[in-house]
């Protein structure tokens, strides 16, 4: 049996060390005690938002006096449930901003956690596939390196020799090249999740799986509490940093936020030898495709159109993308699929998340991530953590504030970025 | 497969026939309007797990845009209706009902 002790620091010597005790003595990564009757900050949702903004408090501001609550289990919902892309190629500047500090974050991620996220920075290209695309990543291409975002446009040719299998001439949609992220990638979600909760527990922080919250109590449009499945929670200051229930959570503390809820789909086939070693996004036919380490093929397609809390999508959908992949990719035509679901995500308006405080003091947000939100977990958490121990945003969450839809700044990244994002 | 019945031509249309609309029912805010209102308009949706009203166009079939009341936690479709209603007609109230007997309308008959 494991012990409830804290895991120590994992190293090649650990594992040496519990190779002689017949790696009977690890300890838990983290620690699952029950809540206090009040913290400083509590945070709502433990997935990997609410989870890095939790460790960044910790880290850059020294508040550890937290309680991360989750009502499911840690990482169970969005952040188990994508493909794992990472990349900053966006167009307009407070998206490359935050989405770059993200992925130089994720860069240093696993020896800054001290565990191994296994971020690959394998490349990413983006599929240029009518003359619209073309001058849309090129402009794209010249945006990122103002921003100093290192992206390049490349030539069919050069796109064959990245990605030999696919299918140049397809018979839909020729490639007329690429918008190509040499930085981007993926990283093992789960493992995201599971090192900032390792991270947060070894501050002291509390991570509170299986609590629902019921209630937002609130008394002079201050928060004072979240009434929980757990009991009470008192709080000084509240983050609500949940994917696909941020209206729920919202209308529970009495305002409403510009966003609706949509389920989104991948799916995996079974593992095959090593075949593609970048990975490839095709937003004219909703098709996203990357090879995991395990050797399968991880599929990813576009959003239904129409509200929906099911975590499970449409069937149509599923045939489109993969009608579109095998399109470009010939030889994955009779693979077969092993496992397929479905995510809730919270959609708003600009396709750019909301990072910002809301109608009720100490009371902070941080939604909206769209199908975008794994590559952000780390920038987004450093930005809330900025946001939530200094009231006010700090230079990357400056744009994202809730005021921009009433007043029309919108970070406008849906056409530049389409569905898949 | 999500199937909504065409309350104007009457064909029990699949998914891949119909087009979404998003939130059915709202209100617009002319020039009058303030600008809370006009975010209120455009942006703030409703977005209920459970009962949801919303707008659908039969794009590959007769062309027409009808509301279809369904529920978002179950995907269980309790009607359509035609466009030109300020409200869920009674029948599709009591459809709600059969579900979720505690479910009440935002909307008071009388408007």
């Amino acid at each position: 049996m494991p012990t409830a002790t804290p895991s120590g620091r994992y190293s090649v010597f650990a594992i040496a060390r519990q190779a002689l005790r017949q790696h009977q003595n690890w300890g838990r990564a983290w620690v699952s005690p029950e809540p206090r009757e009040r913290y400083k900050v509590v945070i709502v949702g433990a997935g990997g938002h609410g989870l890095a903004t939790a460790y960044y408090l910790g880290k850059n501001f020294g508040i550890t006096d937290i309680a991360v609550i989750e009502k499911g289990w840690l990482g169970g919902g969005n952040t188990g449930r994508n493909t794992t892309i990472i990349r900053s190629n966006y167009l307009q500047d407070p998206s490359a901003a935050i989405y770059d500090k993200s992925l130089k974050l994720y860069e240093t991620l696993s020896q800054d956690l001290n565990y191994n996220v296994m971020f690959s920075p394998r490349g990413l290209i983006m599929l240029a596939q009518t003359e619209h695309e073309v001058r849309g990543y090129k402009r794209t291409v010249y945006a990122n390196n103002l921003q100093g975002v290192s992206t390049e446009w490349i030539e069919p040719a050069r796109l064959k020799e990245l990605v030999p299998i696919i299918n140049l001439d397809g018979p839909r949609y020729p490639v007329l090249g690429g918008l190509y992220q040499a930085r981007g990638g993926t990283a093992r979600h789960d493992a995201v999740a599971w090192g900032y909760a390792r991270a947060c527990s070894d501050m002291g922080m509390h991570i509170i799986q299986n609590c629902e919250v019921t209630g937002i109590e609130t008394d002079s449009g201050q928060v004072r509490a979240v009434n929980t499945s757990k009991g009470r929670i008192g709080c000084e200051k509240l983050a609500l940093v949940v994917a696909g229930h941020s209206s729920q959570l919202a209308e529970m503390a009495g305002f409403r936020l510009p966003i609706e809820s949509v389920a989104l789909q991948a799916l995996v086939s079974e593992p095959i030898k090593p075949c593609m070693d970048v990975v490839v996004m095709a937003n004219t036919v909703h098709g996203y495709l990357s090879q995991s380490d395990k050797g399968e093929m991880v599929v990813g397609g576009g959003t239904d159109g129409y509200n929906n809390f099911t975590q499970r999508g449409s069937w149509h959908h599923v045939e489109e993308t993969v009608r579109a992949l095998v399109e470009t990719f010939p030889m994955i035509s009779r693979l077969k699929m092993l496992r397929q679901w479905g995510g809730i995500v919270d959609m708003t308006g600009d396709r750019s998340p909301i990072l910002s405080g809301t109608p009720v003091g100490n009371l902070y947000v941080n939604c909206g991530w769209g199908t975008g939100g794994f590559k952000g977990i780390p920038g987004s958490g450093w930005a809330m953590a900025e946001l939530v121990a200094n009231g006010s945003p700090g230079p990357l969450a400056a744009d994202f504030g809730l005021g921009r839809f009433r007043e029309g700044r919108f970070i406008d990244e849906s056409v530049a970025a389409g569905v898949a994002h | 497969m999500l199937i909504l019945t065409c309350p104007y031509c009457g064909v029990a249309a699949e998914e891949t026939e119909l087009q979404p609309g998003g939130e059915a029912h709202l209100k617009r805010v002319g020039p009058e309007g303030s600008d809370d209102e006009l975010e209120g308009y455009l942006f703030a949706r409703k977005n209920p797990k459970g009962v949801h009203f919303e707008r659908w166009r039969h794009a590959y079939g007769c062309g027409k845009w009808f509301l279809a009341a369904r529920d978002t936690a179950t995907l269980q479709v309790y009607g359509t209706y035609k466009a030109q209603t300020t409200h869920p007609p009674a029948d599709v109230v009591s459809e709600i009902r059969k579900s979720r007997p505690d479910w009440q309308p935002d909307w008071t008959q009388a408007e």
